[in-house]
């Protein structure tokens, strides 16, 4: 990944070199992305290591494993006939050295260094193990399961609320840029400190004013209960319940954003090639997509990833605020009901999600960065 | 660093109103920790019966009637002590017969919250017996119910159902105050009414008192929760707690941060590359979700966490920042000078490189603070918050847990948040500002 990499890229944009195109575009994009993926899959086992680390610290994987075997010894020695004759003691015994067998089977009494390896294969497998208390809608206690129901609502969220940031933050950033040191371009920059605050805190304000005071939208939740039984009328309620979520969520990041997206428009548009291009008489619009708003993209990507990643881990806390029923809420109701093995299943869904994002957005950038697509000499 | 450039910085009258409410959060803090003493506040926010039984459920603060027409009731409290209150004691059989008249002034537009009575009594065997009654502004008397009196004991008016069937069907807090001619009245009839307690005593020195308490809807500067508690505690008590977690934090991880940019600079190569992908394992590992299940798994001390925040922000992204400068601080003369001089490589870093840093970091850690002050109140909300801490997140959780919003109780969540707001603010606002006069060439394009 090196010095390609979106998350770590300098301005980019005048080093273009017209390299002689020997491999296809395509193939360098492929070769690109996957060096990326290979990269972040190293890095999400690490990362995933060290969860598994931090998690152990108390014991308490194994305590989860161990848990789970004794029940499963138990209800088997339940159900079998053949014991239901012997004595307390005698059965006690019996699932004693069961417990003992599988503990051993399993490698628990192995050192944790090999075991914890043991832990990294299921993490990666995403065999999660099984919650305590909390289920899936139908019913499954399968960490697995829980989680991948959750995933849905929390990635209509997101993704709504993404793309509603990326595309506002990029057009007001762009018409600021062209309107340097105006009024609004100043009243925008002086707005720039309302992005310290998080956008579960917006939430609250909107949820205030929209659900308690007017009563107009919704306190929270994705769907009207009970969900509309047509398409479009499921459609129609999860759009009032998105209303608010990516408003709030647009509100604490776009002044941020477009301050540092306008500085970036402002760069690029001091170019020389960009005098070139006004003297040459291209057209206002011209200029803007092709020799601006295209050399920034790269820069911008890069800003937006590290955005997205930060919103994501704060998931948990935006989701609760308005009760989405997604995978933040789930962990919050894990911690509520103290569900160790969903608290760990999130936190390894979370690591995966985060290295998801930033591979989208390698790829993204692998498309719209000419050292990648032109010369493949930038990306090594 | 050019210090008579912060004289520059007062040209913004914004950072200047930052500066000033960031002293005056100060000034509340140090003013905090000294009068309510850490032991007392966390007693009095575990919220016993004795700290808070004078105060309503879920009131809102006193300033709000400045803002309405009709007055909202405030608290009345009237012990038996009390001057304008009449004992009449005359012997009875071998005790004596005790009357006591409590004179309640009501003067406001809303009907009061709840109505109780909390006695108190001293006896040897048999347990003083009383009646009480209730005298309306007009003279109509009302009888209330009768009942003996153990060492404490609590009549609470609302809920005697008896006597709420005996008002047609509304509570006490209601009916006591309503004018019996117009049922469907919603303003309370105003001026004095009279609680009279009837008792007898059955030994000589058989006594008790009595305290009234007429629950308003209003209570303290800033109003009351769920368990009657004052959130003036809480609200004050959370300024000293999120100056500290914010400040602490912002410095931790600004400072850590540098100081391994620099190391990674410097000595480039093989330890440059290390950090580099570290960093990159740091970005994929989910923050909040980790430190929820450090805060689940280990403890909630607010310190645990604190230390969990600055280990796994050390290798975040704020490095890769200050790396950008630190590759142009190396090539600068001076440290080509001091290299042939022959200083030291730890310190080229750390008295040539870093503090050359200085003016970046500064405002950098300032815009910090806000996030990691909101980073404190969002593990309070999620449940995670010290448990023996009364904070902002706290009462944001509380009111969240009580349906504050659905209820119409703003104040609850208003409060805490408009702190959060201010805090977040006036630190960015001069974190910026100081970024405009330390560093005019990064800013200004």
């Amino acid at each position: 990944m090196a010095t390609s990499s979106p998350l770590e890229s300098a301005p980019a944009g005048q080093e273009v070199k017209p390299k002689s195109g020997r491999t296809s575009t395509f193939l360098r994009v492929v070769r690109y992305s996957g060096v990326r993926l290979l990269t972040l899959a190293i890095t999400v086992t690490i990362g995933l290591y060290l969860t598994i680390l931090i998690a152990n610290m108390g014991g308490y994987v194994d305590k989860i494993r161990l848990a789970q075997i004794r029940e499963d010894v138990n209800a088997r020695l339940a159900g079998s006939p053949s014991l239901r004759t012997l004595s307390a003691e005698a059965r006690a015994k019996c699932s004693q050295d069961l417990i003992q067998n599988q503990v051993h089977r399993l490698g628990m009494d192995q050192p944790f260094v090999l075991r914890s390896l043991g832990f990294l294969k299921d993490a990666v497998t995403l065999n999660l193990g099984r919650a305590f208390h909390m289920t899936s809608n139908s019913g499954s206690n399968t960490v697995r399961l829980i989680i991948l129901e959750r995933l849905p609502p929390t990635l209509v969220l997101f993704g709504a609320a993404d793309i509603v940031l990326f595309f506002m933050s990029i057009f007001a950033a762009l018409a600021l840029s062209r309107n340097y040191g105006k009024f609004f371009d100043k009243v925008s920059v002086a707005m720039t400190p309302l992005s310290s605050a998080p956008g579960w805190f917006y939430g609250i304000f909107l949820i205030l004013l929209f659900a308690s005071v007017l009563k107009v939208l919704p306190f929270g939740g994705m769907v009207d209960s009970p969900p509309p039984p047509t398409a479009i009328g499921y459609f129609l309620s999860l759009l009032k319940h998105l209303t608010l979520p990516v408003l709030a969520y647009t509100l604490s990041l776009i002044f941020l954003n477009i301050f540092t997206w306008r500085t970036f428009f402002l760069i690029y548009s001091s170019e020389d090639y960009v005098e070139m291009a006004k003297a040459k008489g291209l057209s206002a619009n011209d200029i803007q997509n092709r020799y601006i708003l295209r050399p920034t993209l790269p820069t911008i990507i890069t800003s937006f990833a590290l955005l997205m990643i930060v919103s994501w881990t704060g998931a948990p806390i935006f989701e609760t605020i308005f009760n989405w029923p997604g995978l933040g809420r789930a962990l919050y109701q894990a911690v509520g009901l103290f569900d160790t093995p969903v608290i760990i299943g999130e936190t390894v869904i979370f690591s995966f999600l985060l290295a998801i994002t930033v591979f989208v957005l390698d790829l993204v950038y692998a498309f719209v960065d000419p050292r990648v697509k032109v010369g493949g000499e930038g990306s090594q | 660093m050019n210090l008579s450039g912060l004289k520059e910085i007062f040209r913004y009258p914004t950072v200047i109103a930052g500066v000033l409410i960031i002293l005056a959060l100060v000034g509340i803090a140090i003013y905090t920790v000294f009068a309510i003493p850490y032991a007392e506040a966390i007693s009095l926010w575990r919220g016993s019966e004795a700290d808070w039984y004078q105060n309503p459920k879920n009131a809102a603060p006193v300033w709000v009637n400045w803002f309405r027409a009709d007055k909202l009731p405030e608290t009345i409290r009237i012990t038996t002590n009390d001057p304008a209150v009449t004992k009449t004691e005359k012997p009875a059989g071998e005790g004596k017969a005790i009357a006591y008249t409590i004179p309640v002034t009501y003067e406001f537009d809303d009907f009061p919250d709840d109505v109780s009575i909390y006695f108190t009594s001293k006896y040897t065997q048999k347990p003083p017996f009383v009646g009480l009654s209730w005298v309306s502004p007009e003279g109509k008397e009302i009888r209330l119910v009768n009942f003996s009196i153990s060492n404490k004991y609590t009549y609470r008016a609302n809920q005697d159902q008896k006597l709420t069937r005996k008002l047609g069907g509304v509570v006490a807090s209601q009916g006591l105050f309503a004018d019996p001619q117009d049922k469907d009245s919603t303003e309370p009839v105003k001026g004095t009414y009279q609680l009279k307690i009837d008792g007898v005593t059955f030994d000589p020195s058989a006594d008790f008192s009595a305290e009234l308490v007429v629950y308003g809807k209003l209570a303290g500067w800033a109003g009351t929760d769920h368990l009657r508690r004052d959130l003036g505690v809480a609200l004050l008590w959370g300024t000293p707690i999120a100056l500290m977690f914010g400040l602490l934090a912002a410095v931790g991880t600004s400072l850590s941060q540098l100081v391994i940019a620099g190391v990674s600079t410097w000595y480039g190569g093989g330890v440059d590359t290390l950090i580099q992908r570290i960093t990159e394992i740091n970005l994929v590992l989910p923050f909040l979700p980790l430190l929820i299940m450090i805060g689940t798994f280990y403890s909630h001390s607010i310190f645990v966490i604190l230390s969990a925040v600055i280990l796994l922000s050390i290798f975040g992204q704020g490095i890769k920042t200050f790396r950008a400068v630190f590759l142009q601080v190396k090539e600068s003369p001076y440290i080509e000078a001091a290299r042939s001089y022959g200083a030291s490589s730890p310190r080229i870093v750390f008295v040539y490189m870093i503090p050359r840093l200085i003016p970046l970091l500064i405002p950098q850690f300032i815009v910090l603070i806000p996030t990691y002050v909101f980073l404190e109140a969002s593990l309070a909300i999620l449940g995670l918050g010290d448990p023996t801490l009364p904070t902002w997140g706290k009462i944001i959780q509380d009111s969240q847990a009580n349906g504050a919003l659905f209820q119409g109780w703003y104040y609850w969540v208003l409060e805490p948040s408009v702190l959060l707001m201010i805090t977040g603010l006036a630190f960015s606002v001069v974190g910026y500002g100081l970024d405009r006069v330390f560093n005019p060439r990064l800013r200004e394009q």
